[in-house]
């Protein structure tokens, strides 16, 4: 085999199990529903999607002609996950409201009006972006 | 064709990191399903042992080098999208079907 | 009388589908492809109720360049958070409210910020002007809402125009 595609393939698959176990990980630490809800979403959807990348290059490499149907999953994936965790984080608001879910109270619905404020929100917005990455 | 199949020295070694890793996260997701505490909880761990479940499926292909398990992983990930979806709205309306 | 292609952009993704389910691009199954694109959205037209014109094609693909690299940029901020101390994550949610109209455009929105760095969609209110997002660092909300403005919602509403 070629040692660079090898290569390749080898690390966008050890990427890919790297963020599926990092999802989980995060399934089993975070605190609360909600904060469990960002992790599969996120990391599986990539981690899948770079494994799949992986198999798509693996099979047009070794196997004559090219193949494209891992992508076919992972483009299903990527719609697919946003939609079941906006219904999952529906039920639990649901389940909230009515009081059958022991959510910690840290968890306070926040009102913001941010009507009319773009222009002078853009500066805030770097300060934000600057504060998540550090 | 035997050439094709056998994999070398790096792909293997990073396939067998991969299915541990994978198979961690697959074991990972269980605990949460079994712990809970709640019922949303519990349809999340599912959500994402769908996924898991996918990612050991892509990974068994490229080890045995032929894409026989494909369409189970794009069925998995169709039922499970179905599955979340419904679970998800029982808990919310407590009918699936309005 | 029905116009021969309604939805041609549906058309074109169900060729796509099609050609990628079966992982060939022999001549035939191009014929099979175009066949069935034409066909499933002429006898499924009715359940499209909600037509969308894209008024800037070239606004949403750089939208959804700025939306890929958004997502790997996430997730390294996410798998940051998860290996990290619990208590760095201080979660809230936020009432965004929306100025998108329509329910291609908002459920297009709803979907980048779920898969976009530290936002979840959680819900929408009943009358649709708001959006409830639940953010793993939710210490400044204001930030947070103005960057999925600036960097989302106004592409979108550039790009699409409801019917």
């Amino acid at each position: 085999m070629d040692l660079l595609m090898e290569s390749l393939i080898a690390v966008l698959i050890l990427i890919g199990a790297a963020f599926t176990c990092l999802g989980s990980i995060g399934l089993v630490r975070l605190r609360d529903f909600y904060e469990r809800l960002h992790t599969p979403t996120k990391a599986t959807t990539l981690g899948v999607g770079s494994l799949l990348i992986a198999s798509a290059i693996f099979f047009s490499w070794t196997m004559p002609g090219i193949s494209l149907h891992e992508v076919l999953v992972a483009v299903f994936l990527f719609i697919t996950a946003p939609v079941s965790a906006h219904l999952m984080a529906k039920a639990a608001l649901h389940l909230r409201e009515r009081g059958e879910t022991g959510l910690p109270p840290e968890t306070t619905l926040q009102r913001h009006d941010g009507s009319g404020r773009l222009s002078e929100d853009k500066d805030g917005n770097q300060d934000g972006n600057a504060a998540d990455s550090g | 064709m035997s050439d094709l199949t056998e994999t070398g020295l790096i792909l293997n070694s990073a396939l067998m990191i991969g299915f541990l890793l994978v198979t961690a996260a697959v074991l990972l997701s269980l605990w949460r399903l079994i712990v809970g505490p709640d019922k949303p909880d519990r349809i999340l761990a599912l959500d994402t042992l769908y996924v898991n479940t996918i990612a050991l499926l892509v990974l068994l292909d490229i080890k045995l080098a032929s894409s026989l398990y494909f369409e189970a992983a794009l069925l998995i990930a169709l039922f499970g999208f179905v599955g979340t979806v419904a679970l998800a709205k029982f808990l919310t309306r407590g009918d699936i079907i309005e | 009388m029905k116009p021969l292609l309604p939805h041609p952009i549906l058309s074109l993704m169900l060729l796509g589908l099609w050609l990628l389910l079966v992982n060939s691009i022999a001549p035939g199954q191009i014929l099979l492809g175009a066949l069935l694109a034409w066909l499933i959205p002429l006898y499924t037209v009715r359940f499209w109720t909600a037509q969308v014109r894209i008024r800037r094609p070239l606004s949403l693909l750089r939208l959804a360049g700025t939306v890929l690299v958004d997502i790997v940029v996430a997730n390294l901020a996410v798998a940051r958070l998860i290996v990290g101390p619990m208590a760095r994550i201080q979660p809230a949610f936020i009432r965004m409210p929306l100025r998108l109209q329509g329910n291609v455009g908002v459920s297009l929105l709803a979907n980048i910020v779920t898969l976009t760095p530290g936002t979840l969609s959680a819900s929408l209110s009943p009358d649709r002007s708001e959006l409830i997002i639940h953010a793993l660092q939710g210490h400044d909300p204001g930030a947070i809402i103005a960057d999925i403005r600036t960097r989302y919602e106004q592409p979108l509403l550039d790009a699409l125009e409801q019917r």
